[in-house]
């Protein structure tokens, strides 16, 4: 079995969360922001199977299972929200909907 | 029943309460008879209690009767307790008695304002202060009632607050009043220091026990005491404001800047006269002020053309008289003094306020004229008055206790030629403006046409005041004249009686002389102002009525060196120089408050970015260590 060394998971997983941390600064859509926010989860994720495979120790998958179920809530509620959002501001442009701003 | 004494201050008390509380849901009806007979009860009362002390006489000279306790703490002691003795006696008396009658007069007088019930709230205040202020056991109950009195004048002068100069007069009454009060407070305060006490008889027994006379810390409580009793009193240097106070209504004249209020002083003195005695200077001082006050007063008196100015003038020159008679050590003429003028001037006052109601607020008898046969209740009640303000002999009661201070004035151990004369020409000046005022204000042809007429509800307060003027007199005849010792022998229970220098008595010649005086007075009036009126006329327009038109021009003394220069500073200080620093520490947080907020720029993405920064910074930080 090839077996790839903890270095390059890790950095694999780091990619991971950049990609989407650039994806949620780059897009101004607040689907794809959402998108984003759930790859630099999954990295995460991710980070937690590799430790627990790297220690032969079961937590991390059950962490990872956690995740799995914050992540599955917080998409729930992300897009509910981003549907009220669109209800009310007729656009999903995030930098359009700023009405909490100081507005010196 | 002698705690029945507790309940002469405390009528007027709950009646103030009941119309601040509940006066809203009370009928204007109502509301004039709870003020008026909650004083007329409390004068009943006294009349009760009165005629229990009298009898009860000589045996038991004062009793007190101690209520509850108001604070304790270590050596400090003090209790709201009331002691009763001749000199309270008789001011209880003239405070509820003529303050039931103005109070009758007023549900006449105020019946149309609208401040109706405020009106007799605080006038109900007033005489419930009042009655603490003599009735007071310690000095420092006194000091409670003394500036309840202060506040409810000042209440009272402002009553009118609608017009700004009736506001300044009250201030300005206040805040000269104050000057004397902060005195007297000290001047308390030294006493306890010394005797650990506030109660008045032991102040005064341990004060004559251990301080000698004439000792510096004698001479400086004294004189401290003086001080409150200058302002309150309206005594030079602090009578500016008694003219000034005349803003408020008439019955508030009469009774608190004619009969009771600025009559305090002079209880205060005779009240703490053993402390007076034993600083011989502040005597003499006391009998000088008088005299300069009755003649500056009486000087001024002639050059007013407002009735009420007049009158204001008049009782400061009549206190004059009686702190005359304070400083030569004639307490009971003093004493005497005060309670015929609380009826004559109360009377006066009141009258005054009828003429003035009824021609339609008009202050300037130069307008005035012809009222004899307009008005002839309120012309002969204030006839009498003046009458008696000026001393016409043998038949009015102001003649008898002007008398006995004239000769005291000049026959007591401490008295003398000098201040005799000044008493005498200040009578001359009484009897001349007095009977100025009748002249022009009631002879001669109508000005102003009356709008409407007086009710019975004014005059029958003034009639009783005007018999009361000629008949109060009989209860004190000197020597030469019946030797009536009612009064006197009253007072002298309290009060220490007059040392008489060794004269010859020949008082029924000073007596002569001051009915002369008085009945000149009279004449060159009614030469000067009814007969020859071109003299006066000429005489309007010289500098001199100008000088007394102004008080002597105390008014513009005080503004050029401390009014001006405190308005002065304050006008610098208007520009907040010592907050400079603390302002410039506000802007600075407002800078940076503003460099901030520009962060704040509403763009989500951007706040993402600053966070991943500051996530990576703190990380890195943390990789390093």
């Amino acid at each position: 079995m090839l077996t790839v060394p903890i270095d390059t998971q890790i950095l694999f997983a780091g990619i991971l969360f950049f990609l989407g941390l650039i994806g949620l600064l780059v897009r101004r859509n607040l689907v794809f922001m959402l998108m984003a926010i759930e790859i630099m989860f999954n990295s995460a994720g991710l980070v937690f199977i590799i430790a627990a495979r790297h220690w032969n120790q079961p937590d991390g998958q059950v962490m990872f299972i956690f995740i799995l179920a914050v992540t599955a809530v917080e998409v729930a509620i992300g897009l509910a929200l981003i549907l009220q959002v669109y209800h009310h501001f007729k656009t999903l442009d995030v930098d359009a909907i700023n009405n909490l701003k100081d507005d010196r | 029943m002698k705690s029945i004494i507790a309940l002469i201050p405390a009528l007027p008390l709950l009646s103030f309460l009941i119309l601040v509380l509940f006066g809203g849901k009370l009928s204007r009806k109502v509301t004039g008879w709870i003020g008026a007979g909650s004083i007329g009860m409390a004068s009943l009362l006294t009349m009760v209690v009165g005629i229990n002390f009298i009898n009860a006489l000589p045996g038991l000279k004062s009793y007190t009767v101690i209520v509850w306790q108001w604070m304790h703490a270590g050596n400090l002691n003090a209790d709201i307790s009331f002691s009763l003795d001749s000199l309270s006696l008789i001011f209880c008396f003239v405070i509820t008695f003529v303050g039931f009658l103005i109070q009758i007069y007023s549900i006449g007088f105020m019946a149309e304002d609208e401040g109706y019930r405020r009106f007799f709230a605080y006038m109900n205040l007033f005489v419930s202060s009042m009655l603490i202020l003599v009735l007071a056991d310690n000095i420092l109950l006194m000091y409670l009632g003394w500036e309840g009195v202060g506040l409810c004048s000042y209440l009272l002068i402002g009553f009118w607050y609608k017009e700004p100069e009736n506001g300044t007069a009250a201030r300005k009454a206040f805040i000269i009043t104050r000057i004397g009060d902060t005195a007297m407070i000290i001047g308390i305060i030294i006493l306890f220091v010394n005797f650990d006490t506030f109660n008045i008889q032991d102040l005064m027994h341990q004060a004559s026990a251990k301080w000698a006379t004439g000792s510096t810390i004698a001479v400086v409580t004294a004189f401290l005491l003086l001080s409150g009793a200058l302002g309150k009193s309206a005594q030079l240097p602090l009578q500016t404001w008694l003219p000034d106070a005349m803003a408020g209504p008439s019955p508030v004249s009469a009774l608190i800047h004619a009969a009771t209020m600025v009559t305090a002083g002079v209880y205060l003195i005779a009240r703490t006269n053993i402390l007076f005695s034993l600083a011989p200077i502040v005597q003499a001082v006391i009998a000088t002020i008088g005299a300069l006050t009755l003649l500056v007063a009486g000087f001024s008196a002639l050059g007013q053309h407002d009735l009420k100015r007049i009158l204001a003038y008049s009782t400061i020159s009549q206190i004059g008289y009686m702190f005359l008679a304070l400083g030569v050590g004639a307490y009971s003429a003093a004493i005497f003094h005060f309670m015929i003028h609380a009826f004559f001037k109360a009377l006066l006052f009141l009258a005054a306020g009828v003429v003035i109601l009824v021609l339609n607020e008009e202050h300037d008898i130069f307008k005035m004229g012809g009222l004899r046969k307009k008005m002839p209740v309120v012309f002969w009640t204030f006839l009498t008055g003046s009458a008696s303000l000026s001393a016409l002999p043998l038949v009015t009661a102001g003649f008898y206790s002007k008398d006995a201070i004239l000769w005291f004035a000049y026959s007591s151990d401490s008295g003398g030629i000098v201040l005799w004369l000044a008493g005498i020409v200040g009578a001359f000046l009484t009897a001349l403006y007095s009977f100025r005022m009748i002249f022009i204000t009631f002879f001669g042809e109508a000005k102003t046409e009356p709008v409407l007429k007086e009710g019975k509800l004014m005059t029958i307060p003034l009639i009783i005041l005007a018999v009361l003027s000629v008949v109060g007199g009989f209860i004190e005849l000197p020597a030469s004249m019946g030797t009536v010792h009612i009064f006197s022998g009253l007072v002298n229970n309290t009060l220490p009686g007059v040392v008489i220098k060794n004269v010859e008595n020949v008082e029924w010649l000073f007596q002569l002389i001051s009915a002369l005086i008085a009945m000149s007075g009279i004449y060159f009036a009614y030469r000067f102002y009814f007969k020859k009126p071109k003299y006066m006329e000429t005489f309007r327009h010289s500098r001199l009525n100008h000088l007394f038109e102004t008080g002597f021009g105390f008014d513009k003394i005080y503004d050029t060196i401390i009014v001006n220069p405190i308005v002065w500073l304050a006008e610098i200080d208007k520009k907040d120089i010592f907050d400079l620093f603390n302002i410039s520490i506000a802007n600075l947080a407002l800078l940076g408050n503003r460099v901030l907020s520009l962060t704040e720029n509403g763009k989500l993405r951007w706040y993402i970015l600053s966070f991943a920064i500051g996530i990576a910074l703190i990380l890195t930080f943390m990789i390093n260590k």
